[in-house]
């Protein structure tokens, strides 16, 4: 019983991490259809912003304020990235609306760039960071030991769903990003700046790849290439939700974590993976569109 | 109208000529390893062509091509294992705690069979799958992040079933071919050439089958697929039927590339190279046979140069060719002309380049 | 009509071009190969960045170089390649080899396989090389060895592997496994508990490496709790942490690679797992890599190394000084760059003994014994492996290790495994041929 309690746990925390990485991607792609391959980057520039925060705060802040670098990091990775997303967007992404897989190819680029760039910066061997000591240790859940980090990143995923919710649902800007990304032509006519909304949209996928970035550096290495670690996954999770459909990346990320924790625990960590892909395959199959998808007449 | 299609044909036509008799002289003026690496390029030029068919003229992108390309590649090689150990079991077979050879490398030690296997089985695979995605109208980029999804499957299962695959070390240690030493110049030459055979047969076939109505029907579905089901015709089953065809050109591909570059190994099929393989019909001019060929041997010929000489560098270039090619060049190196020219010219009304390329 | 052809024509002009940039391309190939004009170089020649550097034969020796200096193994090989070209400065400075200056030619494997073998093979046939130093995993050995061997020229492999090889054409300066895992399983058995569980990444030296220890543990009557492997590049930890929770071992044996040791670690300390509770020997995980993990989560953890940075010789202290001094006083050495450095100096010295470079005369002058960092160093002349001596350290929070055991004196590698009996299963069809 404690067995599958614990597994049950872990599938959640998994899933709290594929929500993370798959989030800001669920907006560049499933609302604004690029594909960007270089997500993974901007997480990893995340990444690398909360290592540059820690290394400040060694260098020129007293030792007692050590903890604090991890809640400043959260929102200058965000502010990093969404800067560097706005950036890509300007230079490259603008050109590629409407033709899906020419931004994956050229973003796929912009990804090999960014990666060698962080190679010259940093050097190529991972980075190392020391968590804060808030985070350390275990939490007692139901008559379980559960790590602290994991029960803070599902806490910090279910904040940033709810502030992305409440941006696109609530507030003004937001609503003209989801009438643009439902009806271009349409939104335009009515005075909205397509332009304007587009780079917002981009910048907050990015942004939110950043936090998920310094999130990660809790968890993970931090190297230049950790991006690929988690871009392919990031992508089945928003497939597999149903594009343009926040709700769908989020039943979609926690059904992949237990699935994937489930089929890891049955077998072992290759044939988990093998079998979550081949069930996504057979998923896809079954409903081509995914999970949730909006309804719509037009074919072409 | 007529004469228009006539005389592009008749350019492509000298154009491949011009490449072919190069690629003939070549072997004679460079040394044998540089002839080996062209061979190498030789090898993915046809892989390409069976790309271009597929997302050049059809507008499918597959990013799962190394799948097929490691089929082949896989099934060459443990034929070529199987002669090196001459029956015996292989080295990472014996530390694994096997004790005899498995079915399928048994089956492979027959050349006939290795080289048929090498084409039918990415076949075979292909029509499996496509039949299923394409039937159940998985389209654009679903079917792209799906080939993805098939990547990770089948690298993650090569590496974990070493016992059978070598796992990440792959299949290396070859000696000889059909009786032939591998490493004999003469050899190489002539696998060389057998390459060029094949890149020159399915380069012809592959026009005849683009100038055919069943070419237009391709270019029909890329332009507008659901105007042509409207009118009667099973889209999907083209689209099987080419997503077939390319994963047997892909398989022979691999079959040729492990003969002259004796190891394959996961990291050669993964989502990178699959990447990177699209990147060589982009350069080249997607929807022009002939333009992925030059992308393709041009690509992997500046790799080597930059790679040799400038590690570091190399990266950012590959990068940024990427971007530069999807914004500026969509056509690739084959529309390079026809857009400097009006760029000469300040002809007015000519801004709709996206016209020729609305496939993705 | 007309734009048709116009299309043609400009179309034929398109094609052309591209056919004379790949003729231009092959041409700078053909040259390229020769020149070997690599930052490194630069480092060394200023003057002669990015133009042919021709080999005078009577002044210069050419060496190759092959490392991963692009790629996810660039991360670990980027750091032996800079500890050789530390030592073929060294070995310049002191006056070449008979001689001569030794002229590095540095060559990038992209942590590919299949780019190993091409670049050897470019290495030995265009620019005429002897001896190459490079590789990192075993895939990138295993893609260099027919090379070699095809072209009879030498290979100087740095990293500890799983064994069961030894070409005539390798000489092998990393451990073999009765140099590093066997010792280590001893030295388990008798300090730490019986009770093992074995976690690797899924490739070929974790399995192997395993196959041993539980040949051995089988020996010794001690117990396999568990046995799991992740894929490489696996980042969720969590399953496998609950099955250590679920299997109580004494010991875990690590044979995870890169960087999922980075996220083992930090999610085992997550879990509230110290070193207190259960120890973890970890066979992959040197000063460099743990700066990437984070030497807090490391402390108490030890790993199975034949050299440390904190390893008590003079000529550590020497070489660990010049190292900080080449790249920067924050960068630590570990075995594999010591490894690095002393193959270098192991064949210019041989080279000096045989009075050639010539792979043969080499090779039968190998057996020199060298006074590396790590302790003294022999070549075995049977399998051309090194004599070294073995070392147990525990890390500390500083991220350096303390060396709690030692072999005492350099341990005879043994690839194959044939000293052991219990291990003539995994060896025995091997060794026979």
């Amino acid at each position: 019983m404690e067995a599958i309690l614990i597994q049950a746990f872990n599938g959640l925390s998994l899933g709290s991490i594929l929500l993370l990485i798959a989030l800001g991607l669920a907006i560049t792609f499933g609302l604004m259809k690029v594909i960007n391959m270089a997500h993974g980057e901007l997480i990893m520039i995340g990444a690398y912003t909360t290592y540059v925060m820690q290394t400040i705060f060694t260098q020129y802040m007293p030792a007692g304020l050590f903890d604090l670098y991890f809640i400043l990091a959260i929102p200058c990775a965000f502010i990093v990235a969404a800067l560097v997303g706005m950036l890509l967007e300007y230079t490259v992404i603008r050109h590629l609306y409407g033709r899906p897989l020419d931004s994956l190819l050229a973003t796929f680029g912009v990804g090999l760039i960014l990666q060698q760039t962080a190679r010259s910066i940093f050097g190529a061997p991972n980075v190392g960071i020391v968590s804060p000591s808030f985070l350390e240790g275990g939490m007692n859940v139901f008559g379980m030991t559960v790590p602290v980090t994991r029960i803070f990143i599902i806490g910090l995923v279910v904040v940033c769903l709810l502030i992305l919710a409440f941006y696109l649902y609530k507030t003004n800007s937001g609503r003209r990003t989801r009438a643009v990304m439902q009806n271009r032509e349409m939104a335009s006519c009515v005075g909205i700046s397509t332009r304007r909304v587009d780079i917002t949209t981009f910048a907050i996928g990015a942004g939110i790849a950043g936090v998920a970035g310094a999130i990660l550096t809790l968890i993970g290495p931090i190297g230049p290439a950790i991006g690929t670690y988690y871009i392919v996954d990031a992508f089945m999770v928003v497939v597999v939700g149903g594009v343009g459909m926040l709700v769908g990346t989020v039943v979609s990320a926690f059904g992949v974590g237990v699935m994937n924790t489930l089929f890891e625990y049955w077998t072992d960590a290759s044939m988990g993976k093998v079998l979550i892909f081949v069930l996504i395959v057979l998923f896809l199959q079954w409903r081509p569109s995914g999970l949730f998808s909006l309804r719509t007449r037009s074919l072409d | 109208m007529k004469s228009v299609v006539a005389n592009y044909m008749i350019s492509r036509k000298w154009l491949l000529l011009a490449l072919v008799i190069l690629l003939i002289l070549l072997p004679f003026v460079l040394s044998d390893f540089r002839v080996n690496l062209l061979g190498r390029y030789l090898a993915f030029a046809i892989l390409v062509i069976g790309l271009d068919l597929l997302w050049g003229y059809m507008g499918v992108l597959s990013l799962g091509h190394g799948i097929f390309f490691g089929l082949g590649a896989y099934i060459m090689g443990i034929h070529l294992k199987m002669e090196a150990s001459s029956g015996g079991l292989p080295d990472f077979m014996m530390w694994s705690g096997m004790t005899e050879l498995p079915w399928f490398w048994t089956v492979l030690q027959h050349p006939v069979i290795a080289i048929l296997a090498g084409i039918i089985v990415p076949m075979i695979i292909a029509v499996i799958l496509g039949f299923f995605t394409f039937r159940n109208r998985i389209q654009d980029v679903y079917f792209t992040i799906l080939t993805q999804a098939l990547v990770m499957v089948t690298v993650t299962l090569l590496i974990s079933r070493q016992d059978v695959t070598g796992g990440t070390n792959g299949l290396t240690g070859f000696s000889t071919i059909f009786g032939f030493s591998l490493s004999d110049p003469a050899t190489q030459r002539v696998i060389y050439y057998v390459t060029l055979g094949c890149l020159v047969i399915i380069l012809l076939i592959c026009s005849r089958l683009i100038n055919s109505l069943f070419g237009k029907a391709l270019i029909a579905i890329r332009d507008g697929e659901n105007r042509l089901r409207f009118s009667g015709y099973d889209t999907s089953m083209f689209k099987v039927l080419v997503f077939t065809i390319s994963a047997g050109i892909a398989g022979l591909a691999g079959m040729l590339f492990v003969m002259q570059v004796g190891i394959i190994s996961p990291t050669q099929i993964g989502i990178i190279p699959s990447i990177e393989m699209i990147l060589w019909v982009a350069i080249g001019g997607r929807g022009t046979l002939i333009g992925p060929v030059i992308g393709a041997i041009l690509t992997n010929s500046a790799k080597t140069f930059f790679s040799e000489s400038y590690p570091d560098i190399w990266l950012y270039f590959l990068g940024a060719v990427f971007v530069i090619v999807v914004i500026f060049l969509p056509g690739g190196l084959m529309s390079l002309g026809k857009k400097l020219k009006r760029r000469n010219s300040n002809e007015k009304g000519q801004t709709n380049s996206k016209a020729d390329y609305s496939a993705s | 009509m007309k734009k048709g052809k116009k299309t043609e024509h400009t179309r034929l002009i398109a094609g052309f071009i591209g056919l004379v940039c790949f003729l231009l391309m092959l041409t700078a190939c053909g040259d390229g190969g020769e020149a070997a004009s690599d930052q490194a170089e630069a480092q060394m020649h200023p003057s002669e960045t990015g133009e042919e550097v021709n080999i005078d034969e009577s002044e210069q020796i050419p060496v190759g170089i092959l490392h991963s200096l692009s790629g996810t193994m660039a991360m670990s090989e980027t750091s032996v390649y800079e500890a050789e070209m530390l030592a073929i400065k060294e070995i310049n400075e002191a006056g070449g080899v008979l001689g001569k200056e030794l002229v590095p030619i540095v060559e990038d494997g992209a942590s590919e396989p299949n780019i190993f073998s091409e670049r050897a093979a470019k290495l030995l046939q265009q620019d005429e090389v002897d001896v190459i130093f490079g590789g990192w995993t075993s895939a990138s050995r295993k893609a260099m060895l027919p090379v070699v061997e095809d072209n009879n020229g030498l290979l100087f492999y740095p990293v500890q592997y799983e064994g069961m090889e030894a070409s005539p054409n390798i000489f092998y300066a990393g451990a073999a496994p009765n140099q590093q895992i066997v010792p280590a399983v001893d030295w388990l058995l008798e300090n730490e508990g019986t009770e093992f569980f074995l976690l690797g990444s899924d490739y070929v030296f974790p399995r192997v490496a395993n196959q041993i220890i539980k040949a051995q543990l089988e020996e010794n009557g001690a117990a396999l709790v568990d046995e799991q492997y992740t894929p490489l590049g696996h980042t969720d930890y969590n399953t496998v942490i609950s099955r250590i929770r679920e299997s109580e071992p004494e010991v875990i044996f690590n044979t995870l690679n890169g960087d999922s040791n980075v996220a083992f670690f930090k999610q085992l300390a997550d879990a509230g797992i110290t070193s207190d509770d259960v120890t973890v020997l970890s066979v992959s995980v040197a000063e460099e890599e743990i700066r990437g993990i984070g030497a807090d989560v490391l402390a108490g953890h030890y790993a199975s190394w034949n050299y440390y940075q904190t390893t008590d010789t003079p000529e550590n202290e020497e070489f660990v000084a010049k190292y900080k001094e080449a790249y920067g006083d924050d960068r630590v050495t570990g075995d594999p760059i010591e490894a690095g450095y002393f193959m270098v100096h192991l064949w210019a010295q041989a080279v000096e003994a045989a009075g050639t470079t010539e792979v043969d005369a080499v090779r039968e002058a190998a057996a020199i014994e060298f006074n590396a960092p790590g302790g003294p160093v022999v070549i075995d002349s049977d399998n051309q492996h090194v004599y070294k001596t073995v070392r147990i350290g525990e890390v500390g929070e500083d991220g350096q290790f303390t060396e709690v055991w030692n072999s005492d004196e350099p341990v005879k590698p043994d690839p194959f495994l044939e000293e052991y009996d219990w291990a003539s299963d995994i060896s025995g069809t091997l060794a026979g041929e």
